[in-house]
């Protein structure tokens, strides 16, 4: 088990260089000069040649993604940011917690409501709970979250006033942007648990455990459950690594300083330091909270903890 | 005590319909079956797939899928209570601790995520006043007892084989000394080496625990191996009940005899094996008057317009044969 978790870790690394390659070549393609962008239209031709070569910029592309990655794994330095000039690496550690509050938050909620209404649903299958849960579920996924946001602030802030419609600072801030990111989490899981459960509870198993004598609650959340469970971690951890990695349109909504919003200044400015540790960052959690999901199988299924050698 | 269970009778079944109502149509699983089982008396449940066999076991299980599964009518009389009238807590009681039931497909029925103690001691802690600890410590006696080690017992099922799997699950059903245990083609997920070995077992332990059983087969050699009475299932009714031995030398049903039949001799030289002719009929849309009477080479007019009642042919020989009973005298 250990081996395997050191096997996974290792195997990041050349994921991770992937991804710093492609981000680099994407950035090194897109027109527009960072150097204008940083010292204004009015600089001089001199000053932009200075800031082009203290930046490395006038070096060939390879010897650029050379340096970088050098640089990355020797000192932990990815670069730092054009315009603030502090290192990227605080920028990014500026903005996270409250990215990975409100991922977590979103997470939370959406397996709260998710997995009791997808295991209701499936226990009364095609009943009217089961079909206004469906209903929902679909709206749920199909309504965009910016436009679900500005809703809810039009509903809890501007009517009712009852939340704050931006900021992140209080729990109470915390409330909107949480709902407004957990809809389509919430539609997912509901909708994966109702399938897996109804997938499980027709399973020779169940019957036997009924055969027993066993009770219905306890057949449904402990033999049924546990056997659906697989499918549903995995979403919830799919789900979780994609909140991480961009609520830039919820952060941007709700003016929470989160890494999508972050990002999303970068690239308007340009700053392509912060724009490339930003999407590194985002791969690294993004392969973490899956690494996670593939060690919590081996604790819910013992034949999956058999093949991790 | 009421008369039956003086008597010796362990389960009664009588007129018992049961019915799966779906969008399609309704599919008549069984229909009017009658049946009796004494104690300790083993009997043979036979019949072709589709039969009815494993719905009348669910049945009396009250384990009936629902929906799209009705029991429609009929008694189901066990230890002189009707358990049709039995409420859903009080089924849970008998369900394992009185009528304990073992599955077609052990590769499938038990928990791939729960140890095999803890799912023989799930059903120990349901019907005896047991501990944690003492329930582990009884799952582990019954493991040892269907011949598995005990130090295996906090193994999971995926870690035994096919033959081991279908231990576990007699140890489960033995757990708690049922009266009565229905066993659902125990061996036919089984390789043929481990099928005797694990009938051996049943035979064994049902003596041990002093248990009747209703077997649940298509195999008319395991019959002949195990048990005392035999009924033969059509369409969803008993077609011919009997002692064994009356079956085996005079069989009366020509779906009986039909079944005979079909089992190849070794001795005789063929090219062809001999089949009943024709298909069991759609459940949906069952045949009028006798259901076997579009296959049956004895067939006469009467045998399309009314349903046969079982006759008595011999000593506790009963057929649902006209034809063939009054030919019999």
């Amino acid at each position: 088990m250990i081996l395997y978790i050191v096997r996974r870790i290792l195997f990041l690394i050349p994921v991770l260089i992937g991804v710093a390659f492609c981000v680099f070549t994407l950035l090194y393609l897109t027109p527009g000069d960072p150097a204008r962008m940083v010292l204004g239209e009015m600089a001089t031709e001199s000053a932009i040649q200075e800031f082009r070569r203290k930046e490395g910029m006038d070096k060939p592309f390879l010897i650029q993604f050379g340096n970088y990655i050098y640089k990355a794994v020797t000192k932990g330095d990815i670069g730092s940011s054009y315009i603030t000039k502090r290192p990227v690496m605080n920028e990014i550690m500026a903005t996270f917690p409250s990215t990975l509050k409100l991922a977590a938050f979103a997470i939370v909620i959406a397996v709260i409501i998710g997995l009791p209404c997808g295991i209701l649903s499936a226990i009364k299958q095609y009943s009217i709970f089961d079909t206004l849960t469906m209903i929902f579920a679909m709206i749920g996924l199909s309504m965009p979250v910016f436009w679900l946001g500005l809703l809810l602030i039009l509903l809890f802030s501007v009517y009712l006033r009852w939340l704050p419609p931006s900021g992140f600072d209080t729990f109470k801030a915390m409330i909107l942007p949480s709902l407004a990111l957990s809809a389509q989490s919430i539609s997912m899981i509901t909708r994966m648990t109702r399938s897996s459960m109804l997938e499980v509870v027709r399973a020779d198993y169940i019957r036997t455990a009924r055969a027993k004598g066993q009770k219905e609650s306890v057949i449904i959340w402990v033999h049924a459950l546990h056997n659906a469970l697989i499918p549903i971690v995995t979403l919830c951890g799919l789900q979780f690594g994609q909140l991480l990695a961009g609520a830039i349109l919820t952060e941007s909504i709700f003016a929470v300083p989160g890494v999508g919003r972050l990002m999303v200044e970068s690239i308007k400015m340009r700053d392509y330091p912060v724009v490339q540790g930003g999407v590194l960052f985002v791969a690294v959690a993004f392969s973490l909270v899956n690494l996670l999901v593939d060690l919590l199988y081996a604790y819910i299924d013992p034949r999956i903890k058999a093949q991790y050698r | 005590m009421d008369e039956n269970t003086k008597n010796g009778l362990l389960l009664e079944i009588q007129d018992l319909t049961i019915q799966y109502v779906t969008d399609s149509g309704t599919v008549h699983a069984v229909e009017n079956l009658n049946l009796r089982l004494g104690r300790g008396e083993t009997l043979g449940f036979v019949g072709e797939t589709g039969a009815g066999k494993t719905t009348t076991a669910l049945g009396i299980m009250r384990l009936i899928p629902s929906p799209p599964g009705v029991i429609q009518s009929g008694k189901i009389i066990f230890e002189g209570q009707n358990l049709l009238d039995k409420s859903e807590p009080e089924m849970r009681g008998i369900r394992g601790g009185k009528i304990a039931m073992i599955f077609q497909d052990p590769m499938t029925s038990l928990n791939p995520v729960m140890t095999v103690d803890k799912q023989i001691a799930e059903m120990i802690k349901l019907h005896k006043n047991v501990n944690e600890a003492e329930s582990l410590k009884l799952a582990g006696d019954m493991l040892e007892l269907v011949g598995i080690q005990r130090e295996r017992m906090h193994d999971y099922p995926h870690q035994f084989s096919g033959g081991m799997k279908q231990r576990v699950v007699i140890a489960i059903a033995l757990a708690c000394d049922p009266g009565l245990l229905i066993a659902d083609e125990p061996t036919t997920a089984l390789d043929v080496t481990i099928q005797a070995q694990v009938l051996e077992l049943m035979k064994k332990l049902k003596q041990q625990f002093d248990a009747s059983m209703i077997l649940i087969t298509h195999d008319l050699g395991i019959v002949a191996d195990i048990c005392d009475k035999v009924a033969i299932m059509y369409a969803g009714r008993v077609v011919e009940y009997a002692d064994k031995c009356a079956l085996y030398s005079n069989p009366v049903h020509p779906y009986t005899i039909g079944l005979f039949n079909s089992v190849p001799d070794l001795d005789e030289d063929k090219e062809v094996l001999n089949t009943i002719p024709g298909l069991m009929p759609d459940p949906m849309d069952l045949p009028s008057g006798c259901t076997f009477h579009p296959r049956c080479t004895y067939a006469v007019d009467r045998c399309s317009q009314t349903k046969p009642e079982m006759i008595h042919v011999g000593d506790g020989h009963l057929a649902a044969c006209p034809v063939l009973a009054k030919a019999r005298g």
